[in-house]
């Protein structure tokens, strides 16, 4: 099995991270559909659940568990394959991170269900939940900087032994996947642990409101990078491969993911831009480094349709289009991670709107928000993910991804852009019209305006139930999926018959990596600076000229 | 650090449009007065009862056609739930917040702010067609978010 399977114990680690993060796609996925039910009118609550606890474990279990379980999963996959078997030193520091982030998802679960913690994912203060809703997320958080120091470390082990070689792609990009994320949970930590944890046990008795929401966004926004990061690198890296062409250019690879990191923490305020309290002068210098995040996607995106093309007219595409049908659309390991790609368009562009400095107040905080995340997050990041897991698992336990699995897995594909679709464009109709985002039933004791969320086909809450439901189904057969190719699937029995991890080979044409991108004192120093800019002046302002502070409060 | 050359043609028309997208955004901020809310006011949570202008919420003449609606946001309503207002009237909205975040939020017009407790938010509206405005809170601030809302009656 051996031959088959790389290094055995690695696997056991990525399998681990994997199950945990399909565990909680099963419990969000559930929260998700009643959500969507009780707000279109279909179905009402039974009274020993709130709505806005359902809320609170959907985003958590899946905006921040499964995320980051199914990433932390897949980059020590990675890292295995492309740099060779973990040390027992950082293999073990693996599953220690594994189990603190285990213990803290547990802890913080627990509290959702007492009905302790509905405070949603942003845990906004004043509302104040149980402390150990907020150990159970700090844990999170220190188990992922554990399990990522793990991969630092087998990455600055690869360099020592290889010196002088450029690192593989692979393994440089989840290095910068782990920077971001260390540099941005800084703010979080910082939150959580001298605001929120003293406050909630009462050892102070107020919380500076302004400085922990700016806390907050300045992780949140580097946040959805995090997620969206090692979609790019399956982007880049393993997507050529699966469609039998070369990476485009490994240089230009490389220095997108740098600007990722350098434009995608000191933005925060584009989070804040209606509220008070924040100079207007601070947040449009934001809003302007915001916009500069624009760049790596354009080369993102020029990258890969170069990737796609050069691709078709090797196999013999003719026409200026005519390379658009040689791509393996009925191959899930593409197909899935493309249907994300096609979503990511729109979600793109309704992501400069929401970052237009005063066209932020007509969109901020309605449903078009939430269709706008279900769009980026939702479908590019989570349908690459997907689409990944059909070749990972069988990969890590020495399985074969069938051809009936492959139609299994497009299938479900199919049901989860077809849903997402009249869900997301309903929330972003709405969204417009002014509904509230992250409210349960209302029809404001049938208000006019209210009301009309009722009516039409796209702009009606039923829709946002309908697609939502679709969903649902989507997300069992996924998670069905996940376990079938876990202990089910046929094992391989050779060499030739095993599922690949494919990895993709850098084009002949294709230009020497400058060295300079693999220093990455000189990145963190450059992204440290930008962050002392964006935010040394406003934040001193807001301790220095804090109003006095917020008790906590609970509301629910 | 080589670039293609289409590549090049794509990332300079990219960086173009931001240029001017950014320029526009800018100028409409700074010059053209549209920022977003701003308010730089702040004040005691606690104590929102007692500090003027929200010790007597509601709405002030300020001259011939100018209002200031002082108002409380709390869970799970506003104070006062309604207020009334001449068609024509430009209303200066001075919102701040007794306990949780909020919002301040009229569907339909582009007055939609946070509320956030120690701080007070200001947004202004010029209320040209009559009828009954429904304005929520679009921020989660408790169970019965859902439940809270003010109308202001344009007459």
């Amino acid at each position: 099995m051996n031959s088959v399977v790389k290094s055995p114990k690695d696997s056991k680690l990525s399998m681990s991270y994997l199950t945990v993060g399909f565990i909680a796609v099963f419990i969000g996925a559930i929260c998700g559909l009643l959500q969507g039910l009780v707000r279109g009118g279909v179905i009402e609550l039974p009274s020993f659940i709130n709505y806005y606890q359902l809320l609170t474990a959907h985003g958590v279990l899946l905006a921040l568990v499964f995320t980051t379980y199914f990433i932390y999963g897949l980059l020590f996959a990675g890292v295995s394959k492309t740099m060779g078997a973990l040390s027992d030193k950082a293999r073990s520091i693996g599953w220690i991170g594994f189990w603190v982030m285990t213990i803290g998802t547990i802890c913080s679960t627990i509290m959702i269900i007492l009905g302790e913690a509905s405070v949603l994912y942003t845990f906004y203060a004043p509302l104040k939940a149980h402390p150990l809703y907020y150990i159970g997320l700090a844990l999170v958080v220190v188990g992922s900087w554990i399990g990522g120091a793990a991969m630092l470390m087998h990455y600055s082990g690869w360099r020592k032994k290889n010196s002088g070689k450029l690192s593989p792609l692979f393994g440089y990009m989840t290095t910068a996947t782990i920077i971001l994320w260390i540099v941005c949970t800084i703010g979080v930590a910082i939150s959580v642990l001298f605001q929120f944890i003293p406050w909630s046990f009462g050892w102070a008795d107020r919380i500076n409101v302004l400085l922990s929401r700016t806390l907050f966004w300045y992780f949140g926004h580097p946040l959805v990078y995090f997620w969206l990061l090692p979609a790019y690198i399956i982007w880049y890296v393993c997507i050529p491969k699966i469609i039998g062409g070369k990476v485009f250019s490994d240089s230009l690879a490389r220095l997108s993911f740098v600007l990722f990191i350098l434009f995608s923490i000191p933005v925060g305020f584009h989070h804040q831009l209606t509220e008070s309290g924040i100079p207007e002068g601070w947040k449009f210098l934001q809003v302007v480094l915001t916009f500069m995040v624009i760049t790596p996607s354009l080369m993102t995106a020029f990258s890969l349709f170069a990737t796609f093309e050069t691709t078709g007219r090797e196999k013999g595409a003719r026409g200026l289009f005519g390379w658009l049908k040689k791509l393996p659309y009925n191959d899930v390991r593409f197909f899935a991670p493309f249907m994300g790609m096609l979503f990511f368009i729109p979600g793109g562009a309704g992501g400069i709107v929401n970052a237009s400095h005063q066209m932020n107040t007509v969109i901020h905080n309605t449903l078009w928000v939430v269709g706008h995340f279900h769009i980026t997050v939702g479908t590019p990041v989570v349908l690459t993910f997907f689409g990944v897991t059909y070749w990972l698992v069988p990969y890590l336990t020495g399985r074969k991804l069938t051809p009936a699995l492959n139609r299994a897995g497009m299938i479900q594909t199919i049901l989860w852009s077809v849903g997402m679709f009249f869900m997301s464009t309903a929330m972003h109709i709405l969204g417009l019209f002014g509904a509230p985002r992250r409210t349960a039933y209302s029809t404001y004791q049938d208000n006019p305006t209210a009301l009309e969320w009722f009516h039409g086909f796209f702009a009606h809450y039923t829709t946002v139930a309908l697609g939502g439901t679709i969903l649902f189904i989507a997300a069992m057969m996924m998670v069905y999926l996940f376990f079938h190719l876990a202990f089910f699937a046929p094992k391989a029995e050779n060499d030739i018959e095993a599922t690949e991890f494919p990895i993709g080979e850098v084009a002949e044409h294709a230009y020497t990596t400058p060295r300079i991108l693999e220093n990455w004192k000189v990145w963190i120093g450059i992204v440290v600076v930008l962050i002392l800019i964006a935010y040394t002046i406003p934040v001193t302002d807001m301790i220095t000229h804090a109003p006095a502070g917020s008790p906590p409060i609970r509301t629910w | 650090m080589h670039f293609h050359r289409y590549e090049k043609y794509w990332l300079i028309f990219g960086l173009c449009t931001l240029v001017v997208f950014l320029t526009i955004v800018g100028v409409n901020a700074f010059s053209g007065g549209h920022q977003p809310p701003t308010g730089m006011m702040t004040l005691d949570p606690t104590k929102v009862d007692q500090t003027p202008p929200f010790d007597q919420p509601g709405l002030k003449k300020v001259d011939d056609n100018t209002y200031e609606a002082n108002l409380i946001a709390m869970a799970f309503g506003y104070n006062p739930s309604k207020i009334e207002v001449p068609v024509g009237a430009k209303v200066i909205f001075n919102v701040t917040s007794k306990d949780v975040v909020h919002s301040f939020t009229i569907p339909g017009t582009n007055v939609n702010m946070m509320i956030t407790p120690g701080h007070v938010n200001t947004s202004e509206f010029s209320f040209d067609k009559p009828g009954s405005y429904l304005v929520l809170c679009n921020e989660y601030c408790g169970s019965g978010h859902h439940m809270m809302q003010m109308t202001i009656e344009v007459k």
